[in-house]
């Protein structure tokens, strides 16, 4: 490390070059608070915020899979279709055959697994493209789910299933009347464990001269997290306290963000998306890693399925429609390329939460589905612009 | 003589950096002037500027071409006036024809519809003026490189061209190709066009210029003049680099030990038409400390060779013997060749060799990602450490190792690659052109560093298309010729000539 390393630029320059970092929080924050301002602070109250995250964890789990399948510079179409299909098969085996909850669920997992392996398949070893092997995915597992239902819907699950997007993580201490103090003291703790990993990070940095940025703005930024997570465990504790399908999220979002960026398959991923050809000069089975990423959007396509199922307690064979669009918009608003090789777990987290406000905050408002989706298109145009141009820019 | 072009005090800038400073350019009516300097020079930016790349206001200075001044607002405009501009990187649509390729733009027609037989009587007429042997109905991807040069020109000539630019046109040309072309070059001199050729290779340049304008950091240094007799190559570099190179390969005592490499009855068939044998019994041999050159045309198979061996990553139907330090190995994937000791340094380093969008970090330790993930969690101090210990033995250039490494040079884009396969620790490093569209400065550090790993007890292969490369650098040379190795020669006792002939003989054989 030498000369250039050490210098620091000023506030602004930092600002500057991490615009497109930074660009997403902001505009999810800034979104928030039209919302907030425009229904009167219904946005924020803890019913709506704890349905928020009931409402798009499917979303926000099915993009963490399709981001790496975007990665590696492919598309996955099917999800929807998939996760629709998955519930379907849940509620036959629960309901109709009576399997129990907790082995239903590992038999939908690993079939969600098979039906990525099976796309997969082609895809990495036969070299069709994604578009179309998942287009055909698509077509075949709306077909299959309508198929298993024979066009009816079928439910209720039984209660223990119902739970997973239902229930609420249980309370360790009394009834305290208004508030659920472990879901917050979770909260703190989470908020706690993301800012001690920020200064250690820096500090480890520091210790090995690497360009840093300014100390006011980490501290800055760091507060901002703290508050914001802690404000979050808050509102969310003034009503049922954590939701079940929430704790399983974040777990998701963690485990993602650390394979992506720390970990030898996270980075073969990112090489394979860059440049296929160097990645396999290089020793990388980019057919066994695109093969791979398949598979694990087809387990991640199968529990949304499975929460979506718990959800509306029902399964119908109309379910999932749809949502591939919703998840594959998360992932390019929150910075992916269509290219492959370049785009972030929480970039796409951000791109679900900013559809799913809107979604939410519109329906708030009372505009009809119609313009809804008018309105999520041009966003959806204009982030990915906005991300061209700041490259070109560059 | 009135001049042609006159490019007088060009200065331009990019955001602070000055690429340009008052630089002047003037080339006579039929003149071939040939543009030399290291990357970055501002060769290609000059070029740009004459062909309405950059606008008329963005830079300073004036464009004066046939005695008048000239603003150009794009490349169109200076199309209109016969300055035609063929960029190194090819610009063909690989799944047209010829024909359609030449006529891209402005096919003739008739009321908006194309006149077939039109185009094919013109593209007939345009390749015999390039001497392309091809129909004008050949799609593009099935010629070789070489052709795809002679298309870009025919398409050049069908525009009416007074002043052709040519970028570095010889680049990934074979040495018959390379002096076709040149022949052209000249033939278009004595039908008063006149020529701009940018070149790294200073034989052709020597060979085939009228004049030679060297650029260095920016400004013009000199123009030399050739006409009143051959210009040294040695005094061309000096302007260049401005300083001495006295040697152009560095020199070195080898001390050669015993084989480590040993490929024995190496054949490889052709990936798409399995009936065509490309690589035929090939014995080789490297050994301890042994730099050990492939010499070659364009389509010898050598690159094919280097793939078919380093992971069956080129070919199909590959049967042969391997053995590294006397034991035989496997190779059949790239993971078990590279964990045998085998490196290949591609040829294509920005499409098989980087990740582009990447930094320089995450490139260097691409190819050996455990040795920083002990439980394949990555490391990433000690990543940075290493990454940071190859761009100081490297010398590559850049502000930190978190540079992206498509915004490098080509010679520090190489050295990228260089130390990606060094940190492997392989005992056999094949490098395939490793100084190919490297200025002459980066060129001798490369060869320093081969040297280097030479006395590190590595064995080294070097593939190259520039013979002097190899003459001067290798401890021996195989020649290969039709998918077979036709010669072998220490490189103290051979020549350019010998050489010459023992690929020309292959060729007579089968006639």
């Amino acid at each position: 490390m030498s000369d250039a390393a050490l210098k620091k630029p000023g506030h602004a320059g930092f600002l500057k070059n991490n615009l497109r970092e930074y660009g997403m929080l902001i505009s999810l924050f800034a979104i928030m608070v039209f919302f907030e301002v425009v229904t009167n602070g219904t946005l924020m109250r803890p019913l709506n915020l704890t349905n928020l995250v009931l409402q798009n964890s499917y979303i926000v789990i099915m993009a963490l899979g399709m981001l790496l399948v975007i990665v590696t510079g492919h598309i996955d179409l099917s999800v929807g279709s998939v996760a629709g299909f998955i519930g379907a098969v849940a509620a036959v085996l629960m309901v109709r055959y009576g399997v129990p909850p907790l082995l239903a669920v590992l038999i939908c997992l690993a079939l969600g697994g098979l039906i990525g392996a099976a796309q997969g398949y082609w895809v990495a070893y036969f070299k069709i493209p994604s578009f179309i092997v998942t287009l055909a995915g698509m077509l075949v597992f709306k077909g299959l789910a309508l198929a298993i239902l024979a066009g009816q819907s079928v439910g209720p699950f039984p209660p223990e299933f119902q739970r997973l997007s239902s229930g609420f993580i249980p309370e360790l201490v009394p009834d305290t009347g208004s508030l659920y103090p472990t879901s917050l003291a979770l909260g703190a703790l989470l908020a706690l464990a993301l800012v001690w990993l920020n200064f250690r990070g820096r500090s480890r940095q520091e210790a090995h001269h690497i360009e840093t940025e300014p100390y006011g703005f980490f501290l800055l930024k760091n507060a901002l997290l703290f508050g914001i997570i802690v404000y979050f465990a808050y509102l969310i504790a003034s009503h049922r306290g954590l939701p079940n399908v929430l704790v399983i999220m974040v777990a998701l979002i963690a485990l993602y963000a650390f394979v992506t960026t720390r970990t030898t398959i996270g980075r073969q991923v990112y090489a394979v998306g860059g440049n296929e050809k160097a990645a396999k000069l290089s020793g990388i089975k980019t057919e066994r890693l695109t093969f791979l990423t398949f598979v694990n959007m087809g387990v991640l396509a199968a529990l949304a399925g499975l929460i979506f199922a718990a959800r509306l307690n029902t399964a119908t064979p109309k379910a999932g429609l749809g949502f591939e669009l919703d998840v594959i918009a998360a992932c390019f608003i929150g910075g992916a390329s269509a290219y492959g090789g370049v785009g972030r777990v929480g970039g796409a987290v951000i791109g679900a939460l900013i559809m799913g406000v809107m979604n939410n905050g519109m329906s708030i408002l009372g505009i009809g589905i119609d313009y809804q989706q008018v309105i999520k298109g041009l966003v959806l145009l204009g982030a990915v612009c906005l991300d061209v141009y700041n490259q070109k820019r560059v | 003589m009135n001049a042609l072009l006159k490019m007088q005090g060009i200065s331009k800038h990019f955001a602070g950096v000055r690429a340009l400073s008052d630089v002047t350019l003037s080339v006579e009516p039929g003149e071939i002037h040939a543009l030399v300097g290291e990357n970055g020079a501002g060769k290609s930016t000059l070029m740009k500027v004459l062909s309405g790349v950059y606008p008329h206001g963005s830079y300073d200075g004036a464009i004066v071409f046939d005695g008048e001044e000239r603003r150009f607002n794009d490349i169109n405009d200076s199309e209109r006036l016969g300055i035609i501009i063929i960029h190194q990187e090819l610009a063909l649509i690989p799944l047209l024809s010829i024909a359609e390729n030449i006529f891209i733009a402005s096919p003739p027609a008739r009321f908006g519809i194309i006149d077939r037989g039109e185009v094919h009587r013109r593209t007939k007429e345009l390749l015999a003026k390039v001497g392309l042997d091809e129909t004008p109905d050949t799609l593009v991807t099935n010629i070789g490189v070489g052709k795809q040069q002679l298309v870009e020109i025919a398409k050049a000539l069908s525009k009416k061209v007074r002043l052709l630019i040519l970028d570095e046109p010889t680049a990934s040309l074979s040495e018959k190709d390379s002096a076709a072309l040149l022949d052209l070059l000249l033939e278009f001199k004595a039908q008063g066009i006149a020529s701009i050729l940018i070149s790294h290779k200073l034989n052709e340049v020597s060979k085939v210029a009228d004049r030679i304008t060297v650029l260095r950091d920016g400004r013009t240094v000199d123009t030399l003049d050739c006409r009143d007799g051959a210009v040294e190559e040695d005094r061309i570099i000096v302007r260049m680099v401005d300083r001495d190179l006295e040697h152009r390969y560095p020199k070195r005592e080898p001390t050669i030990g015993e084989p480590i490499f040993k490929v024995t009855n190496w054949s490889a068939y052709h990936p798409l038409h399995a009936d065509r044998q490309v690589i035929r019994q090939v014995d080789f041999e490297a050994r301890r400390g042994e730099i050990v050159g492939i010499a070659g045309l364009m389509g010898a198979g050598r690159t094919e060779f280097a793939m078919s061996i380093f992971g069956r990553s080129w070919g199909q139907k590959i049967t042969g013997r391997a053995e590294i330090e006397g034991r035989e190995v496997d190779l059949s994937t790239v993971r078990r060749a590279i964990d045998a000791g085998l490196a290949y340094v591609t040829e294509d380093r920005k499409h098989l060799g980087l990740l582009l969008a990447e930094d320089i970090r995450k490139n260097v330790t691409l190819a050996n990602l455990s040795a920083i993930a002990p439980a394949q969690v990555i490391d990433d101090l000690k990543e940075l450490t290493v990454a940071s210990d190859y761009r100081g033995r490297m010398r590559i250039r850049s502000h930190s190792v978190f540079q992206e490494t498509g915004k490098l040079s080509g010679g520090n884009q190489q050295k990228v690659v260089l130390s990606k396969w060094l940190f492997t620790d392989p005992k056999v490093l094949i490098l395939d052109e490793p100084t190919r569209g490297i200025d002459v400065g980066a060129k001798y550090e490369i060869y320093c560093i081969i040297n280097e790993l030479a006395d590190a007890g590595k064995s080294v292969v070097v593939i190259s298309s520039e013979m002097p490369e190899l003459l001067g650098i290798c401890d021996r040379i195989y020649v290969m010729a039709e998918g077979a190795f036709v010669g072998e020669f220490p490189a103290a006792e051979t020549t350019q000539e010998k050489i010459m002939r023992a690929i020309m003989r292959k060729g007579e054989q089968r006639l």
